[in-house]
C-alpha cells in the first residue's frame, strides 16, 4: 500500500516536472513563429512554381498566379511528358545517376579502406598523393586539355570518370571506417580472412549509414551538375537534365527582356517552363528526407578531424 | 656447428623473406589502392603538365613540349599590364589604367560576391541552429530542419529558375505582389523593381539566393556542436538563476566558438576561390560587370573563345593564391590555439 502511494506521489511529481518542461512560454511561441517563417521561406518559391505550372497560360500572363493555380489544368505536363527530348534527357540523366554514383561509390571505398590500416607500408605516400589534390587544381583549361587529349570529350565517359571521386568524401567513409573496432577486423584476419573478404563481409554490411550519406552525395552531385557537361559535350543527346534546363531557361530569360520591353507574351510557355524545372526537382525533394538521419552522421563525421 | 652458427637459422626471416611475407598478406591492399592511385594520377596529376601552357604559345596537333615558349607574355596580357604608361603618368594613373583590364574586374568581383556571402550570410546558419536548439517541439522541430535542408538539394539551374520566378520584373512574384498592392491602394500601375537586370540589386539578390540555399545546411554542424556541450552546464547555470537567452549567450555560444572559429577561418581560406556553377547560374548579360568572376571568366575566354594559354595562366594565378589563402588561414587558425583543419 504505501510504497504504491509513494510510486504514486513520485509520479505525481515526475508529471509535474514534465509538465513544467513541455509549457510553452512566450519565448517559444516566438521559436515557433521564427520556425514558421523558415519553412514559408524555403517553400514558397517552390510552392509559386508548382502553382504556375498547374495554371492555364492566360491566367499567367494576366499576373494573377501566386500560390493557388488559376484556372487549374495540366497542358503544360502534358506538353512536357510529350516532348520526347526532354523525357529522353530524364531518362537519360537518371541512368547516369545510377550509374555514376556505383562508380563514385566503388572508387571511393576502395580508396578509404586501405588507408585504414595502420600496418600499411608507404600509406604516408598516398596521403600526400592524396591531400595535394584537395590543396592544388591544375585549373579549367588544363583539365579540358587532357579531356581533348584522352579523346573524352563529347563521349558519355566525360560525364562518369574525370570527377568520380571526391576526397572530401572519402574521408568522410575513412573516418568512418576508423569508428569500426579494430577487434573485428584483427579477429577476421586471425580467421585467415583476405582483405577482399574483410571488406565485403564486416566492413560494408556494418557502413550501411555512410554509404547511404555519400550515394546520396554523389546522386545530388550528379544529378544537379551541369557544368562538366557545359565544358565537355556538345552533343546535345548526351545533355544531362540540368543542362537542358539552363538551355530552355536562359532562353526563357531573355524572353523576360523582351516583354519589359512590350513585344511578346511567352505564356504558355512560362507554364510549360515551370512544369519542366518542377518535374526535374521532384526525384530529390521525394529522396532526400528519408535519408537525413544519415546525411546528418556523413556531414558530421567529415568535418570533425580524426 | 660454428659454420651453421653464421647463417641465419632456417625459417628465420631475412629481409626479403620479409618483404615476401608482408607483400603475400597485403597486395590485396595495395591492388585495392591501385584504382583511385591510377584515377588521382590521371585526373588530378597529369593535367598539371598543361600548366606550362601558360608560357607556351598554344599550336594545335603539337606536342605540348614543342610548342614554342613565350616567357611570362600571357600574364602580362592578363593582368592587363600593358595599359600602364610608367614613364608619363603617375603611378596612380597606371595602377588605375591596369585595373580596368577584365581580369582585374573578375578578381574585384569574386572577392566582392565571396566577402559578401562571408559577412552576411555567415551568421546566418549560427543563428537558425540557436533558434533550432531552442525550439521544444520535437515534430515540429524536425520539420523545419527538413524543410531548411531542401535547399540545398536543388541544383544552381533550378534556383535560377526560382529566382527568375520570385524577383522577374513583369511577372515575378515579389513584384505581382507589389503591383497588386499598389494597384489597391493608389490605383496606379506598377512598373516592377528590376531585380535581375539592376547590377546593385542583382548582387543583392545574388547573396540572398546564395544564404536560401546553404544557411540550413550549413546549420548542420553548429546544432552537432551544439548536441556536443555537456547538459550540466545548462543545469547549472539554471540553478543559479540564468534565463534562456543568458544560457545561450554563456553557454550555448562559447560551446560552439571553436567550430565557428574552424569554419570562419575555412571561408576566409576560400575568398579568392569561386565556384563556377552558382555564378554561371545566376548572371545575365545585363549585369556582366559584377557577375563575371575569375571561374566564369576563364570559361569564356578559355573555352568559349579559345584563348588557352591566357586562362591556363589565369587560373593558375587563382590556383596559387587559392592555395596560400587556404595554407596561410590553417596556419592561422593553428596558431590561434584552435585545431588546424587539415
Amino acid at each position: 500500500m504505501s510504497s504504491s502511494a509513494i510510486s504514486t506521489q513520485n509520479n505525481g511529481r515526475r508529471k509535474e516536472k514534465i509538465r513544467r518542461l513541455n509549457r510553452l512560454y512566450f519565448a517559444d511561441y516566438v521559436m515557433i513563429g521564427l520556425g514558421l517563417v523558415v519553412i514559408m521561406l524555403c517553400i514558397t518559391p517552390l510552392l509559386n512554381l508548382a502553382a504556375k505550372s498547374l495554371s492555364s497560360a492566360d491566367a499567367l500572363v494576366a499576373g494573377k498566379v501566386f500560390l493557388i493555380p488559376k484556372g487549374l489544368n495540366l497542358s503544360a505536363y502534358k506538353m512536357v511528358f510529350g516532348n520526347s527530348k526532354y523525357v529522353h534527357s530524364l531518362w537519360y540523366t537518371a541512368l547516369l545517376t545510377l550509374a555514376g554514383t556505383i562508380l563514385s561509390l566503388t572508387m571511393t571505398t576502395l580508396c578509404a579502406f586501405p588507408l585504414i590500416f595502420d600496418k600499411l607500408k608507404g600509406r604516408w605516400i598516398f596521403n600526400i598523393i592524396i591531400t595535394i589534390t584537395m590543396f592544388f587544381n591544375a585549373g579549367t583549361i588544363p583539365n579540358y586539355l587532357l579531356m581533348v587529349n584522352l579523346k573524352l570529350l563529347d563521349t558519355v565517359w566525360v560525364l562518369l570518370v574525370p570527377f568520380c571521386l571526391s576526397v572530401f568524401n572519402m574521408i568522410i567513409m575513412r573516418s568512418f571506417f576508423y569508428g569500426i573496432p579494430i577487434s573485428l577486423r584483427e579477429s577476421a584476419e586471425l580467421d585467415g580472412a583476405s582483405f577482399f573478404k574483410i571488406l565485403w563481409h564486416v566492413y560494408l554490411p556494418l557502413s550501411k549509414p555512410v554509404i547511404a550519406t555519400l550515394a546520396l552525395f554523389y546522386a545530388v552531385g550528379r544529378w544537379n551538375g551541369y557544368s562538366d557537361a557545359l565544358m565537355y559535350v556538345k552533343k546535345e543527346s548526351l545533355f544531362p537534365i540540368q543542362l537542358y534546363l539552363y538551355n530552355i531557361i536562359s532562353g526563357m530569360s531573355s524572353m523576360e527582356v523582351a516583354i519589359q520591353d512590350g513585344y511578346s507574351t511567352p505564356g504558355l510557355s512560362g507554364t510549360m517552363k515551370a512544369a519542366v524545372v518542377m518535374f526535374s526537382t521532384i526525384p530529390i525533394l521525394l529522396i532526400y528526407p528519408w535519408l537525413q538521419r544519415y546525411f546528418i552522421q556523413g556531414v558530421t563525421v567529415g568535418a570533425v578531424k580524426e | 656447428m660454428a659454420t651453421k652458427n653464421t647463417q641465419t637459422p632456417v625459417g628465420a626471416p631475412t629481409k626479403g623473406r620479409k618483404a615476401l611475407v608482408y607483400l603475400s598478406r597485403y597486395w590485396q591492399l595495395y591492388a585495392m589502392l591501385a584504382i583511385p592511385m591510377v584515377y588521382f594520377l590521371i585526373f588530378k596529376y597529369l593535367p598539371m603538365e598543361y600548366i606550362v601552357l601558360a608560357w607556351k604559345k598554344y599550336t594545335f596537333n603539337t606536342k605540348l613540349w614543342d610548342m614554342e615558349w613565350v616567357g611570362w607574355k600571357h600574364f602580362i596580357k592578363a593582368f592587363n599590364l600593358n595599359a600602364a604608361d610608367w614613364g608619363q603618368e603617375s603611378v596612380i594613373e597606371s595602377l588605375k589604367a591596369i585595373l580596368r583590364g577584365d581580369f582585374w574586374l573578375a578578381v574585384r568581383n569574386t572577392i566582392m560576391l565571396n566577402l559578401l556571402d562571408l559577412f552576411i550570410g555567415f551568421p546566418v546558419p549560427i543563428i537558425f541552429a540557436l533558434v533550432l536548439n531552442e525550439l521544444k517541439l520535437k515534430r515540429f522541430k524536425k520539420v523545419v530542419q527538413t524543410v531548411a535542408y531542401m535547399p540545398h538539394f536543388l541544383s544552381w539551374v533550378i534556383i535560377y529558375s526560382l529566382s527568375l520566378q520570385i524577383f522577374a520584373t513583369s511577372d515575378g512574384f515579389i513584384n505581382q505582389l507589389i503591383g497588386w498592392g499598389v494597384q489597391l491602394f493608389t490605383g496606379n500601375k506598377f512598373d516592377g523593381i528590376r531585380f535581375l537586370s539592376d547590377p546593385k540589386l542583382w548582387v543583392c539578390v545574388y547573396i540572398l539566393v546564395g544564404i536560401w540555399q546553404s544557411f540550413g545546411w550549413n546549420s548542420i554542424i553548429y546544432l552537432a556542436a551544439i548536441t556536443g556541450i555537456s547538459p550540466e552546464l545548462y543545469e547549472a547555470a539554471s540553478v543559479d538563476g540564468a534565463n534562456r537567452l543568458q544560457k545561450m549567450i554563456h553557454i550555448t555560444l562559447p560551446g560552439i566558438r571553436p567550430t565557428i572559429v574552424v569554419l570562419l577561418i575555412m571561408a576566409i581560406g576560400n575568398i579568392v576561390g569561386s565556384g563556377f556553377d552558382r555564378p554561371f547560374a545566376m548572371r545575365n548579360n545585363d549585369v556582366m560587370d559584377v557577375a563575371n568572376v575569375i571561374s566564369t571568366f576563364v570559361y569564356t575566354r578559355g573555352i568559349l573563345n579559345s584563348q588557352f594559354e591566357l586562362s591556363t595562366a589565369v587560373g593558375l594565378f587563382q590556383s596559387v593564391i587559392g592555395v596560400i589563402f587556404l595554407l596561410g588561414s590553417n596556419w592561422f587558425s593553428k596558431k590561434m590555439g584552435d585545431r588546424g583543419i587539415f
